[in-house]
């Protein structure tokens, strides 16, 4: 945009020739008027300026007119001036007796056309060798060369075009374009601009002088006035588009309103086991203060939140008879967590290690929303019935900063509740939650991840690359976080997520984290990013 | 996840195929592996310089794919060109197994210890370096930097049994380390490598105990000082045909699963895998190790079937179980269920659903039929705090106001010393291990980011507007994680001019539209029934005296102090390096809910 103006029509300036009033006075005594012929020694560029100025005022209309011209080069305006080199040559020598037959010099001719100009005047029979010299034949000559550049000059055409070619070669003449008008009167012509208004005004609504009124015509190539427009942060424009996804798919939001969480939520219910590498200092902040959680208790605040929710769809699919709730134990949950990790429960072996209460209880920034979900999937095991969840917040990684790692990002996560779900099914699932951002055929991979299994890497084409991209992860939780909340067997949990970030970068061709989150982005960069739509382009 | 290289050619010469680049990858992705480089198109002197490696990634719990025996193994299995190995034990001729007796002053520092002979084994250049390898990964990944589990292998033929393992004190150990020529005790060892690029990392494991580990032979020969390194004595070579691997660890299934690893991967080399007599009767630990036998589990058939979707036949499902390492027959008391033996290479099985997962990929994720079912409908709700937060980001936007998201985390001189606060105590929570000053607390504020965000942006015109609505977070010792979040909106302008009344028209505005009028302090006081916020003059460092405002909200009969605003005091834009004044905005959103 840069470079472009804005606003109406440049006012019209005084200038030390006013060049439109003399275009409205020759129109008054010739039409068409010729600008090649009645403006010769005007540019084109300040001509082109005058009759913009009268056109857009419908004072005249005109045509183009693009014409060939050719034009002398600076060897040929020299040849114009004071002959041809083998005019100055015989020139030389016939006032100097004889010339040298090298080296010899002419005042304001290179050595290449002085040369040239000994081989024409030698061809020319107008000097010979006489011994050492050249010594010049005829007394008087023609210099035709001149004559025909000095016509040239004047008509700037050449009538025989193989001559024109082989003076082009010979680089004494260039043909250059030509734009020149032909000027007629237009619907508005005056001999002089009249006065112009350049806007609507109240006054002249109430006094009706708009009626009379001369408008200063718009400049339609301009942009128009600057907005102090707001702007809203293109990741949370992102997001906004997510959470209709979601919403749209019936997914309740959840509380996701602590940043510190305890290594119980975090990992341990998560079937993490105490020595996984993501448990490393090099991989999780941890919490020197406050030093260390309490054990899982009930949360009634956030409890009270929950139920607001899904108040909703309790009404919808109320039924009449009673059921059961199962109010939920948080001490057999943990020893629950601890026997599966431990000895081993609910049909798995464990991983068979001392689980200590002191690292479950540790404080950590929560790595993953994930957290969250098991505190919401606990809650569901009071009463088991099919349910979606999704959470779009921040979590944390004690990563080394790079140009795609952040210590923050945020994950977008989903998660599906119900009886007798089958791994074909979220595969499905998330076909069409992606075509929904116009990804199209995904493929999934066998992947790792302790808390879900199986796992699977989502793989969509990006037509941009020309490759198949990572887009999310995927999985089904694994019967060892789900049991021991007290879910029952057959219930089955999808779980997926994608960074916010990620998906933003390859939609706005972001290469750097840091141009997109944190305070090192771009106030220009936030405020003329265009609306998201992930539909479309 | 590691990542393996290994030699392309003679990956391929395993698996009987030249596989094009592509085709290969197409199977890494079908196996749920990943290539992730085929050095063959590498432009690289260092990788011109070798024959074509291809570079492997493998997933954390796989310890059976760490080396290239078992990546070609386990996808000759997968692509049926085999069945997978049944490893077993063979007792010497003699009948008399190796002893290990381990001493009871060993549960001090590193209590248990397993091993195993692979007898007449058979190395070549690629075979030995494999498996140093091997142990190495083994190390980094399951081992946890060796402090769990740590793995020495020995010449047998140069030292002599019975062995045992003490824990005995640093001076009193004394030994050449491997490849050294120089005999030292143990308090020198850790003098000698505490520079050591690469051991000087391990040396924290044992250093300050007043015992370390030992391995001895009957002659008093010290076969390793573990988790740090062996004797040179005994180490092994190309040419090495009895090789004795000791173990050693903390964790009582990991040190299995190490030995199991070792002799999945190399016992193949060998003509034999021979057991030790571990003698540990302190804690019950004098067993026969190790112990190949496969693990006998169970799988139900409906199960199986129908998490993958499919409709498979007991048959069906044993032949494609095959593909992954695992004996499948049907129990003979109940035909809804299978046997599955779990081979010792696949440590990473715990759970029926993990052969299930192994069902999907041997049918193949990507042909398993996707479809969902049309039963349940779902009632979509969002979260209170963030549609009042969306209310507030919108108006602020509408305003003429830009929105930004600095980073959640942030130093502590920001978030207090920089603002003329002071740390009270007890207020932000602290982080335990950053790597950089830039992460050292959650902020209680918002108005550190925005001030980052404006010093970022100080090549954009002036007045610049800027707004963030997030949360802060707090130490709150009621809750269970000792903290709680709380939303927070703020705002910033810098310009020409300290943009005070700025600031105060979008709190009125943004109060506006959350419903709440205006009224005067006198009022709100007097009248208990009026509701409704207004403001007040306050003495805040952060500000310039005298243009500051603490902001006040009486909602039923309960008046809270919910922010400030205020025009900032020059000594805080020093600290920020702005050069123009800037007003600030900030309140709490909670009780708007």
């Amino acid at each position: 945009m840069a470079g472009r103006q804005r606003g109406p029509v440049p006012v019209l300036e005084k200038q030390s020739r006013n060049l439109t009033q003399e275009v409205l006075d020759k129109l008054d005594t010739k039409e068409p008027l010729q600008t090649a012929e009645d403006f010769p020694d005007v540019s084109q560029q300040e001509i082109k300026a005058a009759l913009d100025r009268l056109g857009s005022r419908s004072m005249v209309k005109y045509e183009t007119k693009e014409t060939e011209q050719v034009l002398l080069t600076e060897e040929s305006e020299a040849i114009v001036q004071d002959g041809s080199h083998e005019f100055k040559v015989w020139e030389a020598a016939k006032q100097q007796g004889g010339i040298p037959v090298k080296g010899l010099k002419i005042e304001g001719r290179p050595d290449a056309w002085v040369k040239a100009g000994q081989g024409t005047a030698i061809r020319n029979k107008w000097i010979k060798k006489d011994g050492e010299k050249f010594v010049a034949v005829p007394d008087s000559v023609e210099d035709t060369v001149q004559e025909e550049l000095k016509g040239i000059q004047e008509t700037k055409s050449i009538s025989d075009a193989k001559r024109l070619v082989d003076l082009k070669k010979r680089k004494l003449v260039t043909v250059g374009k030509v734009l020149a008008y032909s000027v007629t009167k237009g619907p508005s012509y005056a001999k002089e601009i009249p006065v112009e208004v350049t806007d609507l005004t109240a006054d002249m609504l109430a006094d009706g002088s708009w009626k009379e009124a001369n408008f200063k015509p718009y400049n339609f190539n301009a942009l128009g006035a600057q907005q102090n427009a707001g702007a809203l942060h293109p990741l949370m424009k992102v997001r906004a588009e997510f959470r209709n996804i979601f919403f749209n798919q019936g997914f309740v939001e959840m509380p996701t309103g602590h940043f510190v969480d305890s290594g119980f939520w975090n990992f341990d219910a998560l079937f993490v086991p105490q020595q996984h590498p993501a448990r490393d200092m090099q991989d999780t902040f941890f919490i020197s203060d406050p030093p260390k959680a309490d054990r899982p208790r009930p949360d009634p605040d956030t409890e009270k939140q929950m139920d607001a929710m899904e108040a909703g769809s309790r009404k919808l699919f109320a039924t009449d008879d009673k059921k059961e709730t199962k109010p939920r134990n948080y001490e057999e949950y943990w020893d629950n967590i601890k026997k599966v990790h431990q000895e081993g429960a609910f049909g798995s072996i464990g991983y068979r290690y001392p689980w200590s209460e002191d690292e479950t209880l540790r404080l950590v920034l929560r790595t993953h929303t994930t957290a969250v979900s098991t505190w919401v999937l606990h809650r569901l095991a009071e009463d088991p019935r099919p349910a979606r969840y999704f959470s779009i917040d921040r979590v944390f990684r004690n990563e080394t900063v790079d140009a795609t790692h952040l210590a923050e990002f945020h994950q977008i996560e989903g998660v599906i509740a119900d009886f007798g779900l089958t791994l074909g099914g979220l595969m499905k699932f998330l076909e069409d939650f992606f075509s929904k951002m116009g990804i199209e055929n995904l493929r999934f991979k066998p992947a790792y991840n302790p808390y879900t299994e199986p796992s699977m890497e989502i793989f969509g084409y990006h037509v941009g690359l020309g490759k198949w991209v990572e887009i999310g992860n995927s999985g089904m939780f694994r019967p060892e976080m789900l049991e021991p909340m007290g879910l029952p067997k057959n219930m089955r949990v999808y779980g997926f997520g994608l960074s916010l970030e990620r998906p933003t970068m390859i939609k706005y061709g972001v290469s750097n984290i840091r141009d997109l989150l944190g305070h090192k982005v771009d106030l220009n960069f936030i405020e003329s990013n265009a609306a998201v739509r992930l539909d479309k382009n | 996840m590691p990542t393996i290289s290994v030699d392309k050619a003679a990956l391929f010469k395993a698996l009987e195929k030249e596989y094009t680049t592509e085709e290969f990858d197409e199977l890494c992705f079908e196996f749920g592996i990943e290539l992730d480089e085929d050095t063959s198109q590498s432009t690289k002197p260092e990788d011109k310089a070798q024959p074509p490696q291809l570079k492997i990634e493998i997933p954390a719990n796989r310890y059976d794919m760490l080396c290239f025996e078992g990546i070609a193994l386990n996808l000759r299995v997968f692509l049926e060109k085999q069945e997978l190995p049944k490893w077993t034990l063979t007792p010497p001729k003699s009948g008399e197994l190796e002893t290990l007796t381990i001493k009871e002053e060993t549960t001090k520092i590193r209590p248990l210890c397993s091993g195993v002979i692979l007898r007449n084994i058979k190395f070549t250049q690629e075979r030995y370096d494999s498996f140093i390898s091997l142990q190495d990964k083994l190390h980094q990944n399951l081992a946890r930097q060796r402090t769990l589990v740590s793995i020495g292998t020995h010449d047998l033929d140069t030292i002599k049994g019975p062995f045992t393992y003490e824990a005995l004190p640093p001076e009193e150990i004394e030994f050449i380390p491997l490849n050294q020529t120089q005999k030292m005790n143990g308090k020198q060892l850790m003098e000698f490598y505490e520079k050591d690029k690469h051991l000087g990392r391990y040396l924290h494991i044992i250093r300050d105990s007043p015992v370390y580990p030992v391995i001895y032979d009957s002659n008093r020969t010290i076969l390793s000082l573990p988790p740090i390194i062996n004797g040179d004595h005994s180490k092994i070579t190309l040419n090495t045909k009895n090789v004795l691997i000791e173990i050693t660890a903390l964790d009582k299934t990991k040190v299995e699963i190490v030995n199991h690893m070792l002799v999945a991967m190399f016992g193949g080399y060998a003509e034999s895998i021979e057991p030790i007599n571990i003698i540990s009767p302190h804690n019950n630990e004098s067993r026969e190790a190790p112990d190949l036998s496969p693990r006998e589990m169970q799988a139900e058939v409906d199960y199986l079937n129908q998490v993958t979707g499919l409709n498979l036949s007991t048959t069906g499902i044993s032949k494609l179980l095959t593909r992954m390492g695992h004996t499948v027959a049907p129990a003979k008391a109940d035909s809804k269920l299978l046997d599955v033996s779990v081979p010792i290479s696949r440590a990473d099985v715990l759970h029926q659903a993990d052969i299930m997962e192994d069902l999907a990929i041997a049918y193949g994720f990507n042909k398993l039929p996707r479809f969902y079912p049309n039963k349940t409908a779902a009632v979509a709700a969002p979260l209170p705090i963030n549609k009042l937060g969306d209310i507030v980001r919108f108006e602020a936007a509408t305003a003429g106001w830009s929105e930004v998201m600095p980073l959640i985390l942030c130093s502590h001189e920001e978030n207090f010393e920089w603002l003329n606060r002071k740390d009270p105590g007890g207020l932000a929570v602290k982080l335990a291990n950053p790597k950089t000053i830039e992460y050292q607390i959650v902020r209680t504020s918002l108005l550190p980011g925005l001030l980052k965000t404006i010093n970022s942006n100080r090549h954009h015109a002036v007045p610049i507007k800027v707004f963030e609505v997030s949360d802060v977070a707090f130490i709150d010792h009621a809750q269970e994680r000792k903290s709680r979040n709380e939303r927070h909106f703020a705002a910033a302008i810098m310009g020409k001019t300290s943009g005070f009344e700025q600031v105060h028209g979008l709190l009125d505005r943004v109060m506006l539209m959350l419903r709440s009028v205006f009224i005067t302090r006198e009022d709100g006081l007097k009248k208990e029934s009026l509701e409704g916020y207004w403001i007040e003059e306050v003495d805040d460092p952060t500000f310039l005296a005298g243009h500051a405002a603490a902001i006040k909200l009486k909602v039923a009969d309960k008046t809270h102090v919910i922010g400030v605003f205020g025009i900032l005091h020059p000594s805080v834009l020093h600290k920020f390096e702005l050069q123009y004044p800037v007003s600030t905005l900030e309140i709490n959103l909670e009780v708007f809910l």
